[in-house]
This record gives C-alpha cells, structure tokens and sequence, in this order.
C-alpha cells in the first residue's frame, strides 16, 4: 500500500468529516431563503457541535451499556461509509474491505443501532421512532441496494470507485436505466436523511416524528455524535449519488496535488448544487402522514426495479 | 504424537461412526437412572457436546483432506446391509452438525430440569438418538439407510417436540409435525423410487450411474423438491414448522431449525448434482421461485408474531426459501453450462446453512435462557431484559445482530455472495430468465431488509426498555454451562462472519464435487474475500472491523480528552411528559403493525375493537396464515369426506366383513377363470 493512497484515504475522511455539518448548514440556508425567511448562518451546525460537546450529559437511569455505546457506533459506521465513497479521489485502500453491497450493510448496521438504541430508554415516543426508521429502513434499503445494482450491471463490478470510474468514462450520454434510478435514489436519499415528505429535521412535532424521536433521550456529547453522524450520513448520501449519476471529476487515479485542486471545487461545487436541489424539493413539497411513507418508498423500489428491467431489455448482453 | 494419530486420521468414516455409536451408548446410558438430572442432565449431556465437538473435527479432517470413503455395515434386514460414504458433502454437513450440536449440547447440560415435562433421561435417549439419526440421514449411501435414518430422525424429534405432552396445543403440534414428516419422507420414497431406473438396486451408486428418461429425472427432481421442501418447510407445506418448532424445549427447537433443516438441504443438493448427476437448467427455477416466495412469506409473518419462539421459526421458514434459492440459482446456472457460477451460487447455500445453523440456534438458546428466567413467551410480557440478564443479552445480541445480516458478522456473508452471483443473472443465454431473475435480487433485498426490522423488534422488544411485567425484576441470567454453550455459538458466528477465505477454501471440495467447479480466490489473501477473478469485487470483513474500531477508539479517546463534564443520571425526558409507565412502549403487535398495514393481503386478520360505549374496552387482533384456510382446510374437509363414505362400509358386524370377503373371493375367481 503506497502512502499516496493512505494520504488520500485520510483526506477523504476528514474532508467528510469538515463538509458534512457544512452541508448540512447549506441546505438549511437555501431552505430559509426559499422561505423568505432570515438565513441562519452556514456554520450553525458546528456551533451547535460545540456547545453540545461541551455540556453535561444527561442519561436515564435505566438507560444500559448499549445506549451508551449505540452513539459511537453509528458515528464510526458513517465515517467508515464515508471512506469507502469516493468523493474526492477514486483510490481508497479501503474499497477493498467493502463494496457497495457492503456499504448499504454498513447503512443498516447504523440504522439497527440507531434503532436499539431509542428503544432502550423504554419511552412511548423512542419506540414509536425506532418502529417508523425500520419501517422506513426496510423499504428504502432494498431500493437503495437495486439503483446500485444497476449501476453493477453497467459496469460489471460493485465496487463504487470502479462504478463511478466506468460511468465517467463509458458514456456521456445518459442510460435510461440510470434515469429511472435517479429518480429511485432521490427519493431513498430524502427518506433516509429523515428529509421532507418524509420526516422533518425541523420540528418536534411528536406525532409526525421519525428520526427526532429517537433521539429524544440524548444529550451532550451522545447527542453531538449522533447529530454528527446523520449529518455524515446526508453528506454519504450525496457523494453516492454524484459518483453515480454525476461521476466527473473525481480523480481517478492518485490524488496528486493537481488531482486535489480539481477535485475539491468540484466536489464543492456538485454539493452546493445538490443542497441547492434539495431545499427546493423539501420547500415545493408537503409532509407526508406517516402511513402514507411505504408509498413513497415503495414507488423508490418500484422506479429502481424498473430501472433493472430497461437496463436489462435495452443494454443488456 | 503423529503415529498414533495416525490410524484415527486414515479412516474419518470409521471414527464417524464411533462417534455416532457414542451417542447412542449416551443415549442408553440415560436410562440408567432417568430421574436424575446431575446424572442424566447434565453429565450425560455435557459428555455428548464433547462427542460433537470430536465430531467436528474429524469432519473438518475429511473435507480439508478430501478423501471420499464407503463401508458397507451388515445391518439391517439379511439383504438389505447399510451402505456407507464420507465425502465432502456429507463431510461438510457432519461439520455444521457437530459444531452447533457442541453449543447446543453444553447448553442443554445447563438448562434441563426436572419441571420441563420429562425425565431427564428420557430426553437425553431422545435427545441423542435424534442426533445419531441426522448423522446416518448424512453419511447413508443407499436409499434403505437414507430412510431408515430419516424416519428415525422424524419419530424422535416428534418425541422431543411433544416433550410438554400434557399441553393440548404440543400434541396438536407434534401430530401435525409427524403427519408432515411421513408427508415428506413418502415424496421422497417414490423420488428414490425412480432414481433406480428400472435397475431395482437402491444404493446411491446404481442410482448415480441409472439412465434416466428426461420427463423421470424431471419427475424424481420434482417429486425430491416436495419431499426435502415439506420438510424444509417450503411454502406452502410450511405449515407445520411455526407450530412444532417453538412447541419444543428450546434446545430442541434449536436443533429442529438449526440443523434438522439442513439435512433437507442436503437431501436436496444430494439428490440434484450428485445422484441425479446433470440437472437440466429449468429444474432450477421451481426451488429458487419457491424459495424468493417462502423468504418473503417467513419473514413478513416473523414480523408480526408476539411469542417469541414462532417469531424464530417464521424467520426458519424465511432462511430455507433463502438457501432454496441458492440452490434454485446454482441448477440453473449449471444447466445452462456456468459451473463457476454454480460454484458461486452454491456457495452461498453451504455459507448461509452453515451460518444460519450457527445464529438460529444461538437465538433460540437465547429464548430457552429467557424462558427459564422469566417462564414467558409472549413478548408483551418481557422487556428490559439487558439489565438482569447482561450475559445472555449481550450474546444473544451477536446473534441478532447476525441473523439481521449485518457487517461484519457471518449473515452478511452469505447475503453478499447470494447477491453476487444474482449479479451474473442477466449473462445466462436464456431469454426471459435473464430477464426475470435478476428481479430476484430485489426480492432477497427485501428480505434481508426485513430481516433486519424482525429482529429489532425481537431483541428491542425482549432486552431492552422497560419491563412490562413487574416479575421480571425477579429474572435471572443463565448458569455458567448455558453461558459457554451461548458463547460457542457466539464465537461459531463472529469466525464465521470475520474469516470467509478459509471457510470457503475448506467448503471448495464440496462445490468441485457437486459441480466440477470452485469458487477461485483471486487475491490469494486469506483476510480478503474475492470470489470474482475478473470483477474488481472484494469484502474483508476483518478489516472492515478493524478501521471501524479504530475510527470508534479514535473518537472515545478524543470525547475524553477535550470533553471534561461529567456524566448525570436522572429520569427519563421523553419530550417532557411525565409519569412515563412500561405499558406506553410498544407491543410486540404495535411494532408489527406497519407491516400488517403494508403486506395486509398476506395475512388472514380478524380484528376485535373495542366501542366507545364499553365499560371494559377490549382490543384484539389474530393473525392467521391464508395458506392454512385456503389450502389445508379445503384439503382436511375433503379427506374428512372421502374417510365418511369409506365408513359405510364399516358396519361393525362379522357378517357384513364375511359378506366383503366372499364377494372378493368370488370377483377373483370370476378374473382368473376369464383370463
């Protein structure tokens, strides 16, 4: 293992880390000025990283070892899922370790933790959200795992450095395929980022409450790692899709200075318009009611399914 | 030490059946003084676990040393002697037999007691005579051995499942079992019954070289896929499965569905590439379409059950159609001339029986430890379970976290390798196969979805929040044998999950036997997992372990570092509200309930609500399987039918049976006086 390729995986990482509550900030700034609303600044998630950090925790007292545990895990689940997509360079020494078959696993070990741990506590509202989250993991996991699939088939490899690397080179044109499971990952990425129609990041609202509610029993520095990590998990989530549909201008090979500054506007630049996008579509769209979700879900499966058939009847073998 | 290793070491068969022979010696010697649990509980068991465990080894030996040995025991009816062989198939079946045996028997030796309904030693000749079975049903090499075994495995897991015997539901349970069992045992009959091809000869060795016409191979192969399908629990003959498995001692229950159920997919593998020899490629479309329906139908009725035990079973029924899969997958991609694909696909079969024997019955020990402490199944009555039970909790989370199919653990393994060789589906030069069967992946995404959700429910429900009974302040964890028999299947699944290249280079004799075929290892790694030579395709589970505990370790130590508050305790927030009782948590059936909402047509509901105007308002709601009312009522009506008209000729009186006799006499004479 060469230490250019250490070097880039490190860099992957951190900048993961940086960027995520950033995003984050950013796509709260767009929705704030779609509202015509006053903008919070970019940089209130870190603000609201820091202060968390340094509070005193609070725990239930019948709170076990795993609910203690649960907020590492998740955290260091979404930075390894981080390392794994490329971003910024397509030479990660990790790769090797995990696919994308292993990524959405990844995903869902997160998800199960989040899950345990909000049912811990043993309150009305920590189940009811571990309950909405499976039920929304279990249909959004499979679409997730069919639009890679997809991609798999068009360039015969589940590895996403060598998807994306396929894709950018291939075709300039757009698959149909890619089309259908464009729209089918749009819609997993709204529902696993806790997104509106989904869920919204914004309220308490308890009856509506998915991702919220499961956290309503953390506090200080738990709260900050878990806060954190969805974060990570939103900015996993974009990097996914720009290596799969928008795959340009990820350094292939090495991560040499010049591969670097290329790389890194551009990843700034595909994030600026993705949170961009996405305000939009949280701002034109309503919330769903809970029960009304497995439709939403189901018409991702339906769209990334159908994206397999056109690929498979027009570019298959 | 070699040399007088040595003669143990040429004859793997031989020492197989010495160990086979111990079990059942254990098995009488439990007779010995029944009533005693010290002696016949927990000696004896203890002793049989040691003989699994040798067990294991010596099959571990033959299938790393690939020889293939046959015997011929004199036993038996004059003619008829037993036929005997060890190869890498039955090799790498006596392995997961005797590594989860080994967990499940020191268990045992921990959990039986003198109020579970039979002595002791009773159950321990039960016990173990169920277990020698399953060995013959592996190591048999002719038809007479084969059923001999497998009805002998039938009758004594029957006596183990009605161990309760006094309960009305268990002997309702154990009928429907052993009707299921002859169901199956007569498919599979009339499948050996023509795999001897006219010859008359019914060891395996006439069988492998018999010539079959197309439409007979078509037929046995049929025929072998009810049979080991009722008896793996194949929907729709799976009925019997979510009734007899939890009705036993969890022991028990963990042998039914960790093992027992592989012995039909051995069956099924044995019948398919080894006697049958050159399955053609649409044969493998009936398993693989029965087994994506039967995964999907187990786990969407696992996700609604409230007793924790049918909540196992129905994820069983969910495993089976997933090995069937693999096994559908790997006849077609044989059939149509892939064998490095079948090997694959295989594969992921042997994987995924070797985990699920490891993980099931990992959680129904789990489940016998929480219903020894806690004398609930019902899931709405457990809870909190991980604070007066830390060991079991902590162990029987391994085995959640497996069976969910998460990283790194064994489940994802063969999830992964499932996947990967439905990734090959669209090359297969048939059209609409290609077509159809990469849709199949979905249908295992789902289930592996699914999966994950089951068991949330299973352990959040069981473990963690708070209790919703006020006796189980008084639970118990387990003794300290229950806990080793917990941790070895623990352990079975975290080797399992970090370490495929050597399982898989071990199981490699087993695919190249059955299709001439083995999985390569491109990056000749044994941390990393590459099955696909011509793919950039990769999984090391081992690594993925260790960056992600590093990036864990690395955050602890920098939190401890720059973060100097403290830590408080208090009472829950739950959003202000405040008397928080156990009863506002969600039931077993609330956290069921999105799914009975999404998959409503699977189910057959009847629901109970409650007025507004009741003094003691009542809410209800059963669940029952479709299957049941659609098929087997119709089927249990029309039999019920056909044995009334039969009963009039039933009279009661000598004279009407001397009547039938004279009648036949004369009907036969009048047929051979006209021929």
């Amino acid at each position: 293992m060469r230490p250019a390729a250490l070097i880039s995986q490190a860099l992957e990482i951190l900048v993961a880390l940086a960027a995520a509550p950033l995003f984050l900030g950013w796509v709260s700034q767009c929705r704030a000025w779609l509202a015509n609303r006053g903008a919070p600044s970019v940089f209130l998630p870190y603000r609201n990283l820091h202060k968390l950090f340094h509070k005193e925790a609070v725990l239930a007292q019948n709170a076990s070892a795993l609910f203690r545990i649960a907020p590492y895990v998740v955290f260091g689940t979404m930075v390894v899922a981080a390392g794994i997509i490329p971003s910024l360079s397509g030479r990660l020494p990790l790769v090797a370790a995990a696919d994308a078959i292993a990524l959405v696993g990844l995903f869902a070990t997160a998800r199960v933790f989040l899950s345990l741990a909000a049912m811990d506590v043993g309150t009305a509202f920590g189940t009811l959200g571990a309950r909405r989250e499976m039920m929304v993991g279990f249909l959004a996991e499979p679409a997730l795992l069919m639009v890679i699939f997809v991609a798999s088939l068009i360039s015969a490899t589940t590895a996403l450095p060598a998807i994306s690397a396929h894709l950018a080179s291939e075709r300039l044109s757009v698959d149909p395929s890619l089309a259908f499971t464009g729209v089918a990952f749009t819609l997993v990425l709204l529902a696993e980022n806790a997104r509106i129609p989904v869920d919204n990041p914004a309220t308490h609202l308890e009856l509506t409450m998915i991702h919220e509610a499961m956290l309503l029993e953390y506090s200080a520095r738990h709260l900050a790692l878990m806060e954190w990590a969805s974060a990570l998990r939103l900015f996993n989530y974009a990097c996914i899709g720009f290596a799969l549909f928008v795959p340009w201008g990820i350094a292939a090979r090495g991560i040499g200075p010049l591969g670097l500054s290329l790389a890194v506007p551009v990843l700034a630049l595909k994030l600026a318009a993705a949170g961009a996008g996405l305000a939009v579509i949280e701002t034109l769209s309503a919330k769903l009611r809970v029960m009304r979700a497995p439709e939403f879900l189901a018409t991702a499966f339906v769209f990334a399914v159908l994206g397999l058939l056109v690929h498979i009847l027009l570019g298959g073998p | 030490m070699t040399t007088s290793l040595s003669p143990l070491l040429a004859d793997p068969l031989a020492d197989c059946l010495a160990l086979v022979g111990a079990w059942l010696v254990i098995g009488i010697a439990g007779l010995a003084a029944p009533r005693s649990v010290r002696y016949a509980g927990r000696a004896l068991f203890a002793l049989g676990a040691l003989v699994a465990l040798a067990l294991a080894a010596v099959a571990a030996w033959s299938l790393v040393s690939g020889v293939t040995q046959t015997q011929v025991l004199p036993i038996g009816l004059p003619d008829l002697p037993f036929h005997l062989r060890l190869d890498a198939l039955s090799s790498a079946f006596l392995l997961l037999l005797g590594a989860s045996v080994a967990g499940v028997s020191l268990f045992s030796a921990g959990y039986f007691r003198e109020s579970d309904g039979m002595a002791p030693g009773l159950l321990c000749l039960q016990y173990h005579v169920f277990l020698a079975s399953m060995a013959l049903v592996l190591l048999a090499d002719d038809a007479y051995a084969f059923m001999v075994g497998w009805e002998l495995m039938a009758l004594s897991s029957y006596f183990l499942v009605t161990t309760q015997h006094r309960i009305p539901e268990i002997r309702r349970a154990g009928f429907l079992y052993l009707l299921m069992a002859h169901v199956s045992a007569l498919f599979i009959l009339l499948a050996f019954g023509i795999l001897q091809g006219g010859s008359w000869h019914f060891t395996f060795d006439a069988m492998r070289t018999a010539h079959l016409s197309p439409a007979w191979a078509a037929g046995a192969f049929l025929l072998a896929t009810l049979g080991f399908g009722a008896k793996a629990g194949l929907v729709p003959l799976h009925v019997w499965l979510p009734e007899a498995h939890p009705a036993a001692p969890s022991p028990v229950s963990a042998l039914l569905s960790g093992v027992m159920l592989k012995t039909a997919v051995y069956g099924m593998l044995r019948v398919t590439f080894d006697l049958l020899g050159h399955p053609v490629w649409w044969w493998g479309l009936v398993p693989l379409a029965a087994g994506l329906l039967t995964a999907l139908y187990g786990v969407i009725f696992a996700a609604v059950q409230t007793d924790m035990k049918r909540l196992l079973a129905y994820s069983s029924i969910e495993n089976v159609g997933l090995l069937f899969t693999g096994l559908g997958l790997g006849v077609v991609f044989f059939g149509v001339g892939m064998p490095a694909l079948a090997a694959l696909a295989l594969l992921a079969t042997l994987y995924h029986a070797l985990n699920h024997a490891a993980m099931k019955s990992l959680l129904f020990l789990g489940t016998g430890s929480v219903l020894h402490a806690t004398g609930q199944r019902n899931l709405g009555r457990l809870g909190g379970l991980i604070h007066r039970m830390p060991w079991v909790a902590a162990l029987t989370l391994i085995g959640a976290l497996a069976l969910a199919g998460l990283p790194p653990l064994n489940g994802f393994v063969s999830e992964w390798l499932l996947l990967q060789s439905f990734l090959f589906a669209d090359e297969i030069p048939r059209t609409f196969v290609n077509l159809l069967l990469p849709l199949g992946a979905a249908v295992v995404a789902l289930c592996a979805a699914l999966a994950g959700y089951v068991m949330v429910k299973f352990y959040g429900v069981i473990f963690l929040g708070q209790p919703r009974e006020s006796s189980l302040a008084h639970a118990h964890d387990c003794g300290r044998l229950e806990r080793l028999g917990l941790g070895w299947l623990a352990a079975l699944c975290i080797a399992l999950g970090l370490a495929p290249v050597p399982v898989i280079a071990a199981l490699a004799p087993v695919t190249r036997q059955l299709v001439g075929s083995t999985v390569p290892q491109a990056g000749a790694s044994w941390w990393l997992l590459a099955p696909v030579p011509h793919r950039a395709v990769s999984y090391s589970p081992l690594v993925l372990l260790l960056a992600g505990a590093a990036i864990i370790a690395l955050t602890a130590l920098l939190v401890r570092l720059f973060y100097r508050r403290g830590l408080r305790r208090t009472r829950p927030w739950d959003c202000g509200f405040g008397e928080i009782t156990p009863r506002m948590q969600d039931t077993a059936e609330g956290f069921g309930q999105p799914i009975r909402s999404i998959f409503q047509s699977f189910f057959a509901i009847e629901r109970e609500l409650p007025t507004p105007f009741d003094a003691a308002p009542r809410y209800r709601i059963a669940i029952s399987d479709r299957i049941w009312r659609g098929l087997y009522q119709p089927l249990w009506r029309g039999v019920r039918r056909l044995a009334d008209a039969a009963a009039v000729l039933q009279r009661g009186r000598i004279s009407a049976y001397l009547l039938y006799s004279f009648a036949t006499l004369v009907i036969l004479l009048a047929v051979v006086l006209a021929t």
